[in-house]
């Protein structure tokens, strides 16, 4: 997948150059100074180590994450504020006028490969496939044969049961199905078909050609050891187009896809093991809406409501 | 109805609160007859379990009676009398069918939480916090019990509440936490902590085969408490280092097995080490003061078992792990997997070979739950157990 190999030799280059530069910055303030052309008084100093460590920071930050493009951002900001001082400096008659365009010039370049490769991982890091597609993949176990399992989700119109993104799915003729999506986002419809089935081991399906979402998904069955059941692995890949329909899609994704799924999946198991899906006071409806408005926990008091079992 | 609730640090209210409704078909609702309050809520209270709510019933020692079933419950009737164990467990996962009921996976709704702070998900605990599933607790009239199938134990004869109230919780911690040790007969097991779960593991110890038992608090009351049990003491105030005199008691060797019923707000008698890990703490740069571990794995005969059962809720701070490799220390822990000990437990309360109320020092009417947090938390007026009425 992309975000192996995400952190590239572009982010290390920046990381590292960060580190060095900061390191300059902070042991010989003075010398890096007159490098870029200003004059080493006090104040000069001070401000040059300040600058010297928020570069070790982002440059640290940058090399220790795998896919550090919060970091990178935060460098693009840091850009913005040297060129700033690099600006102020060159108003002063005591500092070199060349120098300064230089080390500005040094700032811009700089810059211009900071947004270069923040914008390509933040592309990575919300799952996007690089053709603006998003691609998602996660694995459980559930207590139950591969035959049951299997069943259960080849019944299409059983999905909406644990994944609380879907409204509706309706069975239209064999191996052909209506999506409908739900939730305060507004609803989104496409047909799909099965591309492939094997019982108790695989089934695949796929947007058809013209739906207004390009989406495909694709569910495995295999036998976990020691007859803990079977070992489920389920992909899910979406394009949304373009334009408002697309944000709808997007939104209804969540921040977080790859959660979602896991959520989804959890339920899934919950369904063919328990029978229910878990419920509780601060969780009523069995699952945290957190992550799909883009907050980590959006939990109620552990204390019973009064309207009881509704959830709303 | 009237319900124990968590208002923030140091601070809890009995207020009124809607009654529980059933939520699913596998749920029952229990009017409560009696609860207590554990150690553990201690830690609630305290402040140091993150994920809790303003407004979360506390509470998950309880029992009483059915007075409401879902459709799916078949094993159960209006009227019985039950005790629930504190873990929620769905029964049908793995990990239930192999009984280890405490890594249920699929009764904790907020598992996404829990994976995210230990690395998979635990199961969901009644009234203990929303990592743990933001289920509302039993210190309260009524309380849900979901997969109320697979948890509620029947109690069908005449013995008290107070005799089988501690099968919820600190009886079968205080047994796993003997169990674990891998007892063989002849073993001298030690015993951080002589609150009721360490009182009962005293207990347990010796039904399983320990030679001696070594208690060591620094709380008259508790420490009378454990020689009743059966035990030495040791406060560890008057002593200047508790495996030394450990050494000194055992021939030189340390304990076969140590078991740690203090967990994550461990005291220690000098004011420099306790600072140390105390302000850690309070600026949350760790979770769980970690002293009582660290002196358990010092203290214990090099090849025996650590067993922990007190809790902890992230991370220590200087843990010695060169003592455990080294010293080739088997360390063994967990949350309790409450169903398994149930009903064997129950038997030896009703043979009479055990007689859980020894530990109970205070009952009181519900509506002063607030004060009984502080007496107990303060450890005011002799408390070592809290019985609520409803």
């Amino acid at each position: 997948m992309a975000s192996r190999e995400a952190k590239d030799t572009l982010a290390r280059g920046l990381g590292w150059f960060s580190v060095g530069l900061g390191a300059a910055q902070l042991a010989a303030p003075g010398a890096v100074a007159r490098l870029v052309g200003v004059s080493p008084h006090g104040r000069t100093r001070t401000i040059m180590r300040l600058v010297g460590a928020r570069e070790v920071t982002a440059g640290v930050g940058t090399l220790t994450r795998r896919r550090p493009a919060g970091w990178l951002w935060a460098r693009v900001g840091g850009d913005a504020l040297d060129a700033a001082l690099l600006g102020a400096a060159a108003v002063r008659a005591s500092n070199s006028r060349p120098r300064l365009l230089l080390a500005l010039g040094g700032v811009a370049s700089a810059a211009a490969a900071d947004v270069v490769e923040a914008t390509r991982l933040s592309r990575v890091a919300t799952h996007e496939t690089g053709d603006g597609g998003i691609h998602v993949r996660k694995a459980i176990t559930v207590n139950r044969s591969n035959e049951e399992t299997y069943a259960f989700w080849r019944d299409f119109e059983n999905l909406p049961r644990f994944m609380v993104h879907l409204e509706s799915v309706r069975e239209t003729a064999s191996g052909r199905t209506h999506w409908r999506t739900a939730g305060p986002f507004g609803s989104v419809e496409w047909d799909a078909e099965v591309v492939e089935d094997r019982t108790g081991e695989l089934i695949a399906w796929r947007a058809l050609p013209g739906a207004d979402v390009d989406s495909a998904g694709s569910v495995r069955f295999a036998p976990a050891p020691d007859g803990r059941g079977t070992e489920l692995v389920a992909e899910f890949e979406y394009r949304p187009p373009a334009g408002g329909l697309g944000a709808a899609v997007a939104k209804l994704l969540g921040k977080d896809p790859h959660t979602q799924l896991a959520d989804d999946l959890r339920r899934f198991k919950q369904v063919l093991e328990t029978g229910e899906i878990a419920r509780s006071d601060g969780t009523p409806l069995g699952h945290d809406v957190g992550h799909q408005i883009g907050r980590q926990l959006k939990q109620r008091p552990a204390q019973p409501r009064e309207s009881g079992g509704d959830g709303r | 109805m009237r319900a124990t609730c968590w208002m923030g640090r140091n601070e809890v209210q009995v207020e009124n609160v809607p009654d529980p409704a059933i939520l699913n078909g596998r749920d029952a609702i229990v009017k409560i007859t009696s609860t207590a309050i554990c150690g553990s809520d201690l830690h609630l209270y305290d402040g140091y379990i993150p994920t809790m709510r303003k407004g979360d019933v506390l509470g998950h020692e309880f029992m009483g009676e059915v007075v409401e079933l879902g459709p799916d419950v078949n094993n159960l009737e209006v009227g019985d009398r039950v005790v629930v164990p504190f873990p929620i467990a769905c029964g049908s996962c793995v990990q239930c069918e192999r009984g280890l009921v405490a890594a249920c996976e699929n009764s904790n709704p907020n598992a996404r939480l829990a994976e995210k702070t230990f690395g998979h998900a635990t199961c969901g605990i009644f009234g203990y916090s929303h990592l743990t599933g933001g289920y509302a607790g039993g210190q309260a009239e009524y309380a849900r019990v979901p997969f109320a199938d697979v948890g509620p134990l029947k109690i069908e004869d005449d013995l008290t509440d107070e005799q089988v109230l501690f099968l919820t919780d600190i009886f079968p911690t205080g047994w796993m936490g003997a169990e674990m040790c891998d007892l063989k007969g002849g073993e001298v097991v030690a015993v951080w902590g002589a609150g009721p779960v360490g009182l009962f593991a005293i207990t347990s110890a010796y039904l399983l085969g320990a030679e001696r038992v070594i208690a060591i608090d620094r709380f008259d009351e508790r420490l009378a408490k454990a020689r009743e049990a059966g035990a030495e003491t040791i406060d560890y105030e008057d002593v200047d280092s508790v495996p030394e005199l450990l050494k000194e008691l055992t021939g030189g060797r340390g304990p076969d097995a140590c078991i740690d019923a203090v967990g994550m707000e461990a005291h220690h008698h000098n004011p420099l080490l306790f600072g140390y890990d105390r302000v850690k703490q309070a600026t949350r740069a760790v979770t769980d003061r970690g002293y009582v571990l660290r002196e358990a794995i010092y203290s214990c005969r090099s090849g025996g078992t650590v067993s922990v059962i007190g809790v902890y809720g992230g991370f220590v701070d200087k843990f010695p792990m060169g003592a455990v490799l080294n010293r080739g220390i088997t360390i063994r822990a967990g949350q309790c997997h409450v169903h398994r000990y149930l009903r064997p437990l129950l038997e030896r309360i009703r043979s009479g070979e055990v007689d859980p109320t020894f530990v109970i020092t205070h009952t009181a009417p519900l509506d002063d739950a607030p004060r009984m947090y502080e007496t107990f938390k303060h450890k005011r007026d002799g408390c070592v157990k809290v019985v609520l009425k409803p």
